[in-house]
């Protein structure tokens, strides 16, 4: 009897990653490999889709490999991918027209304004289930489809094709054979019904995009067709958005279960059930996984724009650490803030807030404040941002958070888990799965293909390496929250209008 | 002067340029003063820079020594550095083993817990990074103790009737872990506990942490109270994965 393996493709940002997963959702072998940032200018940020294609292409013979496993042995590939960046392409060549324009990429800064000045657009904001913002594709292709002479004609002609990350991926792994996208990914463009699960004819409409260019809409979770290409005779069993794969690696398939993932930024996103909670203060409201047959799941996500950034900004700008994990030595020096609190609004504040032009603050320095207390001040800003969302979610889904499970580089950090526990006081679970983006697409493909039986069956491989319980008395929560809030206000307002 | 190393010597002479010099010094005026080539110079101050004896300022490229220089005495590597950039191998070992796992360096004559996975079986446990273990009966304190210059303390304090008091006892047994490049630990500190470990290397080899296992005896030991050969190869695999990334091999 050969042993079974699982194979997930995570096309991230900086890098794709091909990762081996055996039955017990342990990982096996790893093989990564960047890919190139494109900066044409200030605020724009692309990606040659060909290049990443070619890197999945050279990973597949090296994570077998190193696995030291046989193509026969997949029983399963899922995808994760980074959301909401897009491409489109010849359909007869192959050849991406132009670049794949990132999620972080601004330049329909200008468009998004003028679309939301239209009065449809909040009709759009109710079906898509998010706000108009140049952070989703549909703008995005939009904008492309404006930019390119010729291209809108050969769109409506069926002649390009279009998608985000993992549209692309399959559309090459199948020999071009499916065209094809999952509803966490359609979720994540503003052109899709978020509660019909296809694409919507007036978003489509609001924003002019053929719908011959679309990919068709499946099921996160059922079949996307046997790979002809890299990985040859292998089912495509799953495909997720990065942060919907991080949920369902983290196993949480029942409503009111959250995880958030710490990095650069943090992405908090809470399982809501069957039920699409009407998105409010500053949340939104995305598809977290759809199994075939079934019925979608849906989620709250709340974004914190800067965390682990604001101690790269530390070390970096301020360079009083060497390393970022040196942050919490530092703050370990200290008992306490000191009375003083840092708001990274960098760039204005995302939820709860969404304003554009507050700008940071370091508040209530005196000439006691030392370096130590700066430390403690970066930390708590991430641990407060994390209350804030949660508190946001609290509301929002009629739901209660009860445990939040942790992953991500920031994780490694004991004094900023102990301070998450506390200020939300709840219980913080890091499981034992470094790969938590990658577990989730490798966990989604088995249990399309019977790998894995069912949930209960992922469950049961999901093990909590380390808790973090909270400790701290209420009244001084209470009070540090409400400075917090003040520190908040004082960001209010900074950049004035023109 | 048979026997001396010419480019430690001349390491030596650019640390002592540049504690002697009004602040920074730029490559040349390194080289110049010492009348060496630029090239070697280079290659002595990026090797120092390395191990954290020089630094380089990013705006003007000109050097200083490093901070590492003030701690010469105490922490080579920084507990929560040493914690980041073991994560992501203590995990696979919890997994692996069945076992919790943990990570010591030595504070003040202890052992400091700097890392812990729980057993992976979903008890109830509680983290105790920053508990402080003895240093001889422990199989993460052996291997510290075993690559560390210097004796163990004089009074060795007894856990239980296997626990190593004798300090010659104790100096055969840390022999045989510099031999084996592992320790382990029977019913030496608590009783029914056993726990294996191997050391955690950096820059030139120095031994920086220790990372180990421990659990049940009869679930790490066989009948003859010896740890497992299979679990023995998870702990010291994931030392050297540790080691690699920490640069010990280079």
């Amino acid at each position: 009897m050969t042993e079974k393996y699982v194979l997930a493709i995570d096309q991230g940002t900086t890098s794709t990653r091909c990762i081996v997963f055996d039955r017990r959702g342990q990982l096996v072998s790893l093989a990564q490999q960047e890919h190139k940032q494109y900066f044409p200018r200030p605020g724009w940020v692309e990606h040659d889709a060909m290049e990443i294609w070619r890197n999945v292409e050279r990973l597949a013979p090296r994570v077998l490999r190193r696995a030291g496993i046989g193509l026969d042995q997949l029983a399963a590939l899922g995808i994760a991918n980074q959301r909401e960046t897009t491409v489109i392409w010849d359909r007869r060549t192959g050849v991406p027209v132009g670049r794949a324009i990132i999620w972080q990429d601004t330049r329909t800064d200008a468009l998004v304004h003028s679309l939301a000045a239209l009065s449809a657009s909040s009709e759009i904001s109710e079906i898509s289930g998010l706000p108009l913002a140049t952070y989703f594709s549909g703008p995005r292709l939009r904008w492309m489809l404006d930019h390119t002479p010729g291209l809108r004609a050969r769109a409506e002609r069926g002649e390009v094709l279009c998608g985000t990350m993992e549209t692309w991926l399959i559309w090459n792994l199948t020999g071009r054979a499916q065209h094809v996208t999952d509803v966490t990914n359609a979720s994540r463009t503003m052109l899709l019904d978020v509660r019909g699960l296809d694409w919507s004819p007036r978003a489509l409409d609001f924003f002019g995009i053929p719908r011959a260019m679309l990919p068709t809409v499946r099921p996160s979770i059922g079949g996307f067709g046997t790979a002809s290409e890299a990985f040859p005779g292998v089912r495509i069993g799953a495909a997720l958005g990065d942060q919907q794969a991080a949920l369902f690696g983290q196993t949480c398939f029942t409503p009111g279960e959250a995880k958030c993932t710490y990095g650069t930024g943090s992405f908090l996103l809470l399982n809501t059930g069957a039920e699409l909670v009407h998105p409010g203060n500053g949340l939104l409201s995305t598809v977290a996984y759809q199994i075939a047959g079934a019925p979608a799941v849906y989620a709250l996500e709340g974004s914190i724009a800067i965390t682990g950034s604001l101690v790269q900004w530390f070390r970096d700008q301020l360079e009083l650490i060497s390393s970022a994990p040196e942050i919490e030595t530092l703050a370990r020096t200290v008992a306490d803030n000191g009375g003083c609190y840092i708001v990274p609004a960098f760039s204005g504040l995302y939820a709860p807030y969404w304003r554009s032009e507050a700008r940071g603050v370091i508040v209530g320095l005196t000439s006691y404040i030392t370096k130590g207390h700066l430390a403690r001040a970066v930390l708590e800003a991430t641990a407060w941002q994390t209350r804030e969302v949660v508190d946001a979610m609290n509301a929002n889904s009629g739901l209660t958070l009860t445990t939040l499970k942790v992953d991500g580089g920031m994780t490694a950090d004991n004094l900023l888990m102990q301070m998450i526990a506390d200020v939300l006081d709840v219980p913080v679970v890091r499981p034992l799965a470094v790969e938590t983006v990658s577990l989730g697409a490798a966990y989604a493909a088995g249990l399309a293909v019977g790998y894995w039986p069912d949930l209960d069956g992922l469950r049961r491989n999901w093990h909590i390496a380390g808790q973090w319980m909270p400790a701290m008395d209420p009244a001084l929560r209470d009070g540090e929250y409400a400075n917090w809030r003040r520190a908040v206000e004082r960001t209010f307002d900074w950049i004035q209008p023109a | 002067m048979p026997g001396t190393v010419q480019a430690i010597e001349r390491a030596a002479a650019i640390l002592r340029t540049l504690a002697g010099g009004p602040g920074r010094l730029g490559l040349s005026e390194i080289a110049r003063t010492l009348d060496l080539a630029k090239g070697t110079t280079h290659g002595i101050l990026r090797t120092l820079q390395l191990v954290g004896f020089v630094e380089q300022d990013r705006v003007s490229g000109q050097y200083q020594l490093g901070g590492a220089l003030l701690h010469l005495g105490t922490s080579f590597l920084d507990i929560n550095e040493l914690r980041s950039r073991s994560i992501n191998w203590a995990d696979p070992l919890a997994a692996r083993s069945g076992q919790a796992v943990r990570i010591g360096t030595v504070l003040e004559g202890q052992v400091l817990v700097v890392h812990h996975v729980f057993r992976p079986d979903d008890t109830f446990q509680t983290l105790d990074v920053g508990a402080l273990l003895p240093l001889h009966a422990t199989a993460l304190g052996k291997v510290l103790l075993a690559y560390r210059a210097g004796g163990p303390a004089a009074d060795l304090e007894t856990f239980t009737r296997r626990t190593l008091t004798d300090p010659r006892t104790l100096a055969v047994a840390l022999d045989g872990v510099r031999e084996s490049g592992w320790a382990f630990e029977v019913d030496e500190f608590l009783i029914g506990q056993a726990a294996v470990a191997a050391p955690i290397r950096g820059y030139g080899g120095l031994v920086v942490g220790a990372i180990g296992i421990s659990g049940p005896v009869e679930r790490l030991c066989d009948s003859h109270y010896r740890p497992l050969p299979r679990l023995v190869t998870y702990v010291r695999d994931a030392a050297r994965a540790i080691s690699r990334d920490l640069g010990a091999t280079r």
